[in-house]
């Protein structure tokens, strides 16, 4: 069967996971990216790719950071942008998912950036485009449950490729929240994808997916193991809103064990890098001085996230 | 056909423009080719900025049709552009549409004082009104569609022209 998420001549066609997309593509997505980072310095931060393109964000769950990264990634690209708060409108009163994307093709759509809270909606318009005969529209994975947030995962490796190079001879630790994170998938995968040779993820059992090591990763269930010598740490959020019963004891207890502090921190390598996809709960995850630090890359992983959603964008709708 | 030696025409090109730059005119070369002819120009001609490189594939007018070029570069313009004199420098003029996308990305810079185009070699065929202030060469018949002609630079530097069949 052919990749969903790629045409007939190997090209993106829809964003909608990092799991078995290719390596060649990974990279030519990365590639691309850089020359759009100095677009943000022009007089005009603007070029004319994507102009005459409407382009709808739908989110069907709440997100500030992404939605506006990928709005204005968009409006760089001079595309006319269109935010729907699915959540608050057609849904609530009975429509389901495809009608409200069938509705927005009448109204000539040609991308949807989709968040949702159930793994799989963007798949499922995907299909639903293709089996519609309208390839021409694309579909970009905002997030969805559990499974994926693909454009986090590359802005992630940008970040990890600006800083350190090259990923061949990497330790990389996730920590944290694994279970409930599709950031963490996406991540793993990519990282995998690109030949990082040891991939650890840290946390308490009941946040880590059970036989997540056939992820390929080695697993730790101590801080100070697990982050011994690490070049880059990548702190996951705790994700309250997406429990059900109780995982945890105190966000003071989970503090204290695994809160990245200065303390642990240099246990990793003096010049190891310190990621947080956001928001942060500062004093949960991770503490104030270490989100503040020299070693944090977390604001510069935001603009990042532009030229990565900029290169994704025009990467799909050129097709 | 016989190909000129790049190296003779670049001496050529920059004896064309001496007597007209200034110490303060700026260079911008077109990715890749034109980004070394900018750079020999600006040792050439003695001008006081490093020269900028615009890579064209976020204004190309056939985006539509083909979609973005695989592996752009960055387009890095290291001066102020407004109020400056520039000169956009690129191997090869054919079509003039490159020289079209260069002029929109570099307005995007800032207004400059004024707009000029050196070229190694003009191969006749232009889509738009577009003219070379100064060119080495113009070629006595147009290249067919089907032969690219683009320079090469050699490990220890040196200019070539190359034919290649597209």
């Amino acid at each position: 069967m052919r990749n969903p998420q790629l045409n007939k001549h190997g090209e993106l066609q829809h964003l909608l996971t990092l799991d078995g997309l290719p390596r060649d593509v990974i990279t030519a997505i990365l590639d691309t990216a850089a020359p759009f980072t100095e677009v943000a310095e022009r007089e005009v931060k603007k070029l004319p790719l994507l102009r005459g393109k409407s382009i709808f964000n739908l989110f069907f769950e709440n997100s500030t950071r992404t939605r506006t990264t990928f709005e204005i990634a968009a409006k760089r690209l001079s595309a006319d942008v269109v935010n729907l708060n699915v959540s608050t409108s057609s849904t609530a009163k009975g429509e389901s998912l495809l009608d409200t994307v069938d509705n927005l093709c009448a109204m000539q759509a040609d991308m949807f950036v989709v968040r949702h809270a159930a793994s799989g909606a963007p798949v499922l318009i995907a299909q639903h485009l293709q089996a519609t005969a309208r390839d021409h529209i694309h579909v970009v994975n905002a997030g969805d449950g559990r499974h994926a947030h693909p454009t986090q995962g590359l802005l992630d490796m940008y970040t990890i490729r600006h800083y350190k190079r090259d990923f061949s001879n990497l330790v990389v630790a996730i920590v944290g929240d694994v279970l409930h994170s599709r950031v963490a998938r996406s991540q793993i995968a990519a990282l995998t994808t690109l030949g990082v040779p040891e991939v650890r993820v840290i946390g308490p059992r009941t946040l880590l997916p059970t036989e997540v090591e056939k992820l390929g990763v080695r697993v730790f269930h101590n801080m100070s193991e697990g982050l011994r010598d690490v070049d880059v740490v990548m702190m996951l959020r705790l994700q309250n809103e997406r429990m059900n019963g109780a995982l945890l004891p105190t966000p003071q207890e989970y503090y204290k064990i695994w809160g990245l502090t200065q303390e642990k921190l240099a246990l990793a390598r003096p010049d190891a890098i310190v990621m947080h996809p956001g928001p942060m709960n500062r004093g949960v995850e991770i503490d104030s001085a270490v989100a503040d630090g020299a070693q944090a890359v977390i604001l510069p992983q935001v603009t990042f996230g532009i030229a990565v959603r900029m290169a994704v964008m025009s990467m799909l709708a050129g097709q | 056909m016989q190909l000129p030696d790049a190296e003779t025409l670049c001496r050529q090109l920059a004896a064309q423009m001496r007597p007209h730059v200034t110490p303060d005119t700026v260079l911008v070369g077109i990715h890749t080719g034109g980004v070394w002819l900018a750079e020999r120009l600006q040792q050439e001609l003695g001008l006081s900025h490093p020269p900028g490189a615009i890579d064209v594939s976020f204004y190309r007018d056939d985006y539509g049709a083909r979609g973005l070029h695989p592996q752009p570069q960055r387009t890095e313009i290291p001066f102020a552009v407004e109020g400056a004199p520039v000169i956009i420098v690129d191997d090869v003029l054919y079509t003039g549409r490159t020289t079209r996308a260069a002029l929109n990305e570099l307005f995007d810079f800032g207004r400059p004082a004024r707009v000029e185009l050196a070229v190694l070699v003009d191969r006749g065929d232009r889509e738009l009104p577009i003219a070379a202030r100064y060119c080495a060469l113009t070629l006595p018949e147009p290249l067919p569609a089907s032969q690219n002609l683009q320079l090469e630079r050699e490990e220890d530097g040196t200019l070539t022209l190359r034919l290649i069949d597209a």
